[in-house]
């Protein structure tokens, strides 16, 4: 296949060669990028928690009313839920993975130290938390019974019993063994490690600490709670319908709010990463349209070429051209186009990359999805030009001789 | 001629429907998309006081210890209660008002309704005439009803319609955790878009239900929630988080012309300086005074993710235009034998070029139209999302208005390259090979 002709060919079509190098380039640089960003969110929202998610449901309670303390209600609450048919175990918490909110400190390894610390958050929980979440003890001991504790808003969270995770506890303690180590939440309060979980993470999507997670064997004495349930298999859309007049059943001044007051884990889950999946999918959607748009510039382009060039078609088969060598001139013409955007387009595709990550939370383009969208685009300008290649071949000889 | 321009053009236009179609579609899917994100990108990064944010301020100081030495150049948005009260009382602004987020369970006398949880504030008198809050029925409590900690409330619209079946229930009484305190007004829907005076509670997050007086909440032990930064060893519990050394509270105040913000300025700095003498603030003495969109500026209250949005669509729409220039190239190029005719009859450049621009034009009309409808259409969609600022897209006509010429022009822009390339076919040379 002789290149020469063809570039000079494409001398003739400046305009329409520019364009369809421009729309590939800026093509190949959104595509990349895009997918990119579909990539990131995808490995986000697939991240795991710790927790074995299945038959988990969550309660939000509000107390009505201000008693003394809200320890009773909690724990009759507690046994209303534990003995409801279905229900395996429940337990009371501030907070827990994908909820968005809830508390984090900094602990130190030094009674008096008040710098450099590890971030953690914090879940609150009894005996049960460790079962009803279903996280792994990969070392240590759980909660007893006689280790629970209860705190008021006017006190702060420093037991002397936590259990944390690994990855908190090799922060901690990075020459390992931090099982039985002592570590400090609030100054001067030693907490001992007596358990480490294997993972669980922290109830915001958006840290750098996600997990980085301490259990403490503490009920918080507020009006605000959480149940966390773990349901026996198969039961947790019968329990998810009757948790609600169970509780109301215990005890009427309360509020679950309307919404989001009882929900499963998945429903957690999604809520959570509602936003990162809805941009996954918008931003697949427009790589989508965007390459059937490219595709179809190049198919109408084409075409007007092939039907421009008929007599000279015509001339080349009569001079003894196979249909093989036209169609591999229409080809080669697209590829030698394509290729002129792609290294545009990467150039394109590195530069936005490289704006972004100086706007937006983004990581650096891997290079893998700049080789892709290359391939994607000349592979697409391949099949798009084919029709109108294949119709060029198959042009007369006789439409030499024709005037027309 | 303009009409006879548009007839050719549509006439054409006929001539190669898919090719026209997909021109179309091209342009309309990319004003479609930009109309989309950018009507969503100035609705969440609007101004929540429309004519009064420039005259309104938040004063900033940093009373934290020196211990942490975490962000140093950032001001708290909040202030301790001790500062709050010093600057509500000094009164050096036309108004002020010294807030706090709470939450709380509101109870019906209609025992049939269960107690539902309403987002609450508790605030001072200056509120809402600062804010400019609208009123349905009475109007909003003193500053002597603040410092009698009077037991009295503003309720929202929506719980008035809900407990009192959206009745004048001035006088009525609202039942709070176990608290009942005496409606004297009932606002106007109204919310804050963003929800500057107290971005803690989420950027976009709806208006409040119940405001009550801030000493009266304290008092009375509303439910009190929001962000609370604390330092040092002093204890932070609830009961005493008027002398605890925690910012919790947000401080607004008015300002009205250049005088009284230079003036405000000068005492603000008096008042930081006064404190570092004093030995109660550590930190070296700064402090600053951001009216409400320097302040929503600061604080990035657009999500990334909006932006990211429009960026996209505005390169999708550049895509979508470089791909209708090329085709329209392609069309014009084809009717290079009627151009040649046409111009070796007499026509001159100049009328040609208007002829091709008008069919540029139609086209650019047709995809304009068709964006507009893919944008209402996106607009729903993206209303149909959960969150709290979802709920808000709606198309606003100066806006409407503005993208859809704009993306007009960037199609008839685009259409003058190809008229411009087809005008200048010499006429000989095509009648020639005719």
């Amino acid at each position: 296949m002789q290149i020469r002709p063809i570039l000079a060919a494409l001398r003739r079509h400046k305009a329409g060669t520019i364009l369809i190098a421009l729309q590939i380039a800026l093509t190949l640089a959104i595509v990349c990028n895009a997918l990119f960003i579909v990539h990131e969110r995808v490995e986000r929202v697939r991240r795991t928690t710790g927790m074995n998610e299945a038959n988990v449901i969550a309660v939000q309670n509000l107390y009505v009313g201000s008693p003394g303390t809200y320890l009773p209600l909690m724990k009759t609450d507690l046994q209303a839920l534990r003995s409801m048919p279905g229900v395996e175990d429940a337990y009371v918490t501030n907070s827990f993975p994908l909820r968005r909110g809830g508390w984090s400190t900094t602990a130190q390894r030094n009674a008096d130290d008040g710098k450099n610390g590890v971030q953690s958050a914090l879940y609150f929980g009894d005996e049960h938390a460790l079962a009803t979440l279903g996280v792994k003890l990969i070392a240590g001991r759980n909660f007893t019974p006689g280790e629970i504790t209860s705190f008021t808003r006017d006190q702060q969270p420093a037991p002397p019993q936590v259990i944390v995770t690994k990855a908190f506890a090799d922060k901690m303690f990075p020459d390992g063994n931090a099982l039985g180590k002592t570590v400090y939440y609030i100054k001067g309060r030693p907490s001992t490690i007596i358990g480490i979980v294997e993972k669980l993470t922290v109830p915001w999507i958006d840290t750098d600490f996600i997990d980085n997670v301490t259990i403490m064997p503490l009920l918080f004495d507020s009006s605000y709670q959480h149940f966390v349930l773990r349901t026996k298999p198969g039961q947790q859309d019968a329990v998810f319908k009757s948790v609600a007049s169970t509780l109301y059943g215990v005890n009427r001044m309360r509020v679950l709010p309307e919404k989001n007051g009882v929900r499963t884990f998945g429903m957690v889950r999604s809520a959570a990463y509602e936003a990162d999946r809805g941009m996954a999918v918008l931003m697949s959607i427009v790589c989508g349209v965007l390459l059937a748009i490219t595709a179809a510039g190049i198919v109408g382009l084409s075409s007007f070429w092939v039907g421009q060039r008929r007599k000279q078609i015509g001339v080349r088969r009569a001079l003894g051209a196979r249909k093989s060598d036209i169609l591999g001139y229409f080809m080669t013409e697209n590829f030698l186009i394509a290729l002129a955007g792609v290294v545009v387009g990467v150039i394109l595709a590195l530069g936005m990359n490289q704006w972004m990550l100086t706007q937006f939370e983004m990581q650096r383009l891997s290079f893998t999805y700049v080789l892709v969208g290359v391939v994607v685009l000349l592979g697409l300008g391949q099949a798009a030009v084919f029709a109108p290649a294949l119709r060029a071949s198959r042009v007369s000889p006789v439409e030499a001789t024709r005037s027309v | 001629m303009f009409g006879y321009y548009v007839e050719l053009a549509v006439r054409s236009l006929r001539r190669s429907k898919a090719l026209t179609a997909l021109m179309i579609l091209a342009v309309a899917l990319g004003i479609g998309a930009s109309i989309t994100t950018l009507t969503v990108l100035h609705v969440l990064s609007g101004d929540p006081l429309p004519g009064r944010s420039a005259s309104v301020f938040m004063p900033q100081m940093d009373p934290r210890d020196k211990e942490r030495d975490d962000h140093p150049d950032e001001l708290p948005t909040q202030v301790t209660w001790a500062d709050g009260m010093n600057l509500l009382h000094a009164a050096r602004a036309r108004r002020q008002a010294l807030m706090a987020a709470g939450s709380t369970p509101v109870q019906s006398d209609d025992l049939a309704i269960d107690p539902f949880i309403v987002p609450a504030r508790y605030t001072t008198a200056d509120f809402f005439a600062m804010f400019g809050v609208p009123f349905r029925y009475g109007q909003g409590w003193t500053a002597a009803d603040d410092e009698s900690r009077t037991r009295v409330a503003v309720i929202g619209a929506e719980l008035n319609d809900r407990l009192f079946r959206g009745e004048n229930s001035v006088g009525r009484t609202l039942h709070v955790d176990d608290v009942d305190l005496r409606v004297v007004g009932v606002l106007a829907p109204w919310r804050a878009v963003p929800h500057f005076y107290d971005l803690n509670s989420g950027n976009y997050s709806v208006g409040e239900e119940v405001y009550v007086p801030l000493g009266t909440a304290r008092a009375a032990k509303l439910k009190r929630n929001g962000s609370i930064e604390c330092w040092g060893n002093k204890s932070s519990d609830e009961a005493n988080m008027e002398t605890a050394n925690c910012v919790w509270l947000q401080f607004w105040v008015q300002l009205d012309d250049p005088a009284a913000v230079a003036s405000y300025r000068r005492f603000l700095d008096g008042y930081v300086h006064q404190q570092v003498a004093l030995g109660r603030f550590e930190r070296p003495a700064v402090s600053a005074l951001p009216n409400v969109m320097q302040f929503l500026d600061q604080q990035r209250v657009v999500p990334s993710d909006v932006k990211l949005q429009v960026w996209l669509a505005l390169g999708f729409f550049a895509v979508c235009l470089v791909n209708t220039v090329g085709l329209m190239l392609a069309k014009f190029m084809r009717r290079a034998g009627e151009v040649g005719v046409r111009r070796a009859l007499g026509a001159s450049r100049r009328s040609v070029f208007a002829q091709l621009l008008v069919e540029a034009a139609v086209i650019g009309l047709a995809g304009g139209i068709g964006g507009l409808g893919l944008a209402v259409l996106g607009l729903a969609m993206v209303r149909m999302q959960p969150g709290a600022s979802a709920e808000l897209a709606h198309l606003d006509l100066t806006m409407l208005g503005t993208t859809f010429v704009i993306s007009i022009a960037a199609a008839i822009a685009a259409g003058l390259i190809p008229a411009w390339r087809t005008c200048r076919i010499a006429p000989a040379l095509q009648l020639k090979s005719q």
